[in-house]
């Protein structure tokens, strides 16, 4: 799919030339001169802060406190080191990616023959789906919480790592169904019955047939699912003691007591809470733009 | 089929509990007494929460405001093709992918007056972040908010605005619009869909705003910057009170769920 810009055909217009030729360089923006920087200044605004958390993360603890500098002088891998010696502290990451994971075979597992049941058939309150969303953001993780508790406690999976994911399946789960419902009405039904004529079972046809169709969709949706559980630290803060502590609440327990702590490993332990994110977006980005561009059809 | 009871058991079972939770009177979680509406009344009469809803409104609508113009501009000016497209949309979906309680850390760690980088270039020229101000916390909480959650309308707005087919453009060239024309009567209406879900969830979100001012500003200076959700936290978390929190959070739900509906009906009858 591609999409052609306006100024940029009329351009092409103008000088005669044919309109899908290759006009790249004239074409890097979309407005006239002053607003191509603005961008370029909005990615400066979001990337400086990161950029001095991230040298912070170099430093040692000497200078940290005693000048600031664009690029470290005395270089380190102090920080890291420490953080990686301690089990404490790396087994934190381990137990967040653990449950991240968890949380998102479960929700794309529940939530793609969700989709496709409010795609192909109707039934009462299927139109309500994007509320239906919407209530599962609005729900206070704060009171949420407590009888979640409870109910793991019965349950006996209290400080376990499904014990996380589940509870991150209250919004991972509504987000990912409104998204992939999307990407499923876009698959014309016909593909259905042709698949049926052609003696597919459904199961073979779910597997074999539609989920390929739909990979840029379930990028988009395990990417949202994701975010939304990697960010999350009430629940998993909430939820969890000894075994299963997310990374979210030793950051926490060390920066309300900002200085007792060493700002050298504080800001090690944020760089390396950014680094999956950053990886993520990196991978799925080619299926997000496509996501992005199928979403629009329906 | 079964999956889709188990996944509407997943919203639902809480939110009953919390219905459950808010007519009761709970002691430790185990002993229910019933209350009626006690809760209700004893919420709504309480100064506080009126205090604490204004500030939420306050916080969440000048939030949008800024957002919500700052988003569409840069989606605007966003190349549409080129090799720095992919460039682009990572480094501006970064903010999003960072866990709260870092970003809340992280601007902590930069505003602080002598060992930050910002707040330590504002001491050189004898000017300081004093956090105990109350317009300078609720500024920083704002800026914090603006840095983080500018990307999500950007985004949206940029997906919106790639969907337009070309010949928009032409018919708009031929009717001699200009660049106003044709942000007002084409490109605003086509991304009149996705501009709503970003004000929607914008507006959610920051109406439920917890982390960044539990990390940064404490509530601080006084009760200046406690948010609702954060309130609501307190009474659940430290002072046990179940049925009370219980019945704020029910209110609290059903102002957003109001909200949001007036908001969604507006915008699409237009």
């Amino acid at each position: 799919m591609s999409f052609e810009v306006g100024s940029e055909f009329e351009l092409d217009m103008a000088k005669g030339k044919s309109v899908s030729s290759d006009s790249r360089k004239s074409v890097m923006y979309y407005f006239r001169n002053p607003k191509k920087y603005i961008p370029c200044i909005y990615v400066v605004f979001l990337m400086l802060p990161i950029y001095f958390l991230v040298i912070c993360s170099f430093k040692t603890e000497f200078e940290i406190k005693n000048s600031i500098t664009p690029i470290p002088m005395l270089g380190t891998l102090a920080n890291y080191k420490a953080i990686f010696s301690d089990p404490q502290s790396y087994m934190a990451f381990v137990n967040s990616l653990l449950y991240v994971f968890m949380n998102n075979v479960l929700s794309l597992g529940v939530a793609i023959p969700a989709a496709y049941v409010f795609s192909r058939y109707s039934f009462l309150g299927d139109k309500h789906l994007f509320f239906w969303f919407l209530a599962s953001r609005l729900t206070p993780p704060a009171v949420v919480a407590i009888p979640l508790f409870q109910f793991y406690s019965t349950l006996g999976i209290v400080d376990t790592h499904i014990a996380v994911a589940l509870a991150h399946c209250l919004f991972t789960v509504p987000i990912a169904v409104w998204i992939l419902e999307g990407f499923i009405s876009a698959v014309p039904r016909e593909l259905d019955e042709i698949a049926q004529i052609d003696g597919y079972s459904f199961p073979h046809f779910f597997i074999k047939i539609l989920i390929p169709v739909i990979t840029p969709g379930i990028g988009v949706t395990a990417f949202f699912c994701f975010i939304f559980s990697w960010v999350e630290i009430l629940l998993a803060n909430w939820l969890t003691t000894i075994d299963a502590v997310p990374f979210g609440s030793i950051i926490l327990r060390a920066g309300m007591a900002l200085g007792l702590n060493p700002l050298g490993w504080l800001s090690a332990m944020a760089v390396l809470a950014i680094i999956p994110g950053v990886l993520i977006i990196y991978f799925v980005r080619n299926h997000l733009a496509k996501g992005f561009a199928l979403g629009q059809i329906n | 089929m079964p999956a889709l009871i188990l996944v509407g058991g997943s919203t639902i079972i809480p939110l009953l509990t919390i219905v459950n939770f808010s007519v009761h009177d709970v002691f430790y979680g185990n002993d229910f007494i019933w209350v009626g509406s006690k809760w209700f009344v004893e919420v709504l009469n309480s100064k506080v929460f009126y205090d604490t809803l204004l500030r939420t409104f306050a916080f969440s609508a000048i939030v949008l405001a800024i957002e919500v113009p700052l988003g569409i501009l840069i989606a605007l000016s966003l190349p549409r093709k080129g090799k720095l497209v992919p460039f682009y949309i990572i480094t501006i979906a970064i903010p999003l992918m960072i866990p709260w309680v870092v970003v809340g850390l992280m601007w902590r760690l930069i505003i602080h007056p002598q060992w930050g980088s910002f707040g330590s270039l504002l001491s050189l020229f004898g000017l300081q972040i004093d956090l105990n101000n109350l317009v300078t916390a609720w500024s920083v909480i704002v800026f914090v908010d603006v840095w983080h959650w500018t990307s999500l309308v950007v985004l949206l707005c940029y997906s919106g605005l790639l969907a337009i087919p070309n010949m928009y453009y032409q018919a708009a060239r031929i009717d001699a619009a200009n660049r106003w024309g044709v942000f007002r009567y084409v490109e605003l209406p086509k991304i009149k869909r996705v501009l709503m879900i970003a004000i929607l969830l914008r507006f959610i979100d920051s109406f439920m705003v917890f982390v960044e001012p539990f990390v940064i500003t404490r509530g601080g200076p006084g009760k200046s910057t406690v948010f609702l959700s954060q309130s609501l936290m307190r009474t659940a978390s430290q002072q046990f009170d179940l049925g009370q929190s219980a019945a704020t959070s029910l209110i609290y739900f059903s102002i957003i769920v109001l909200f949001s509906w007036v908001l969604y009906k507006v915008m699409s009858e237009r």
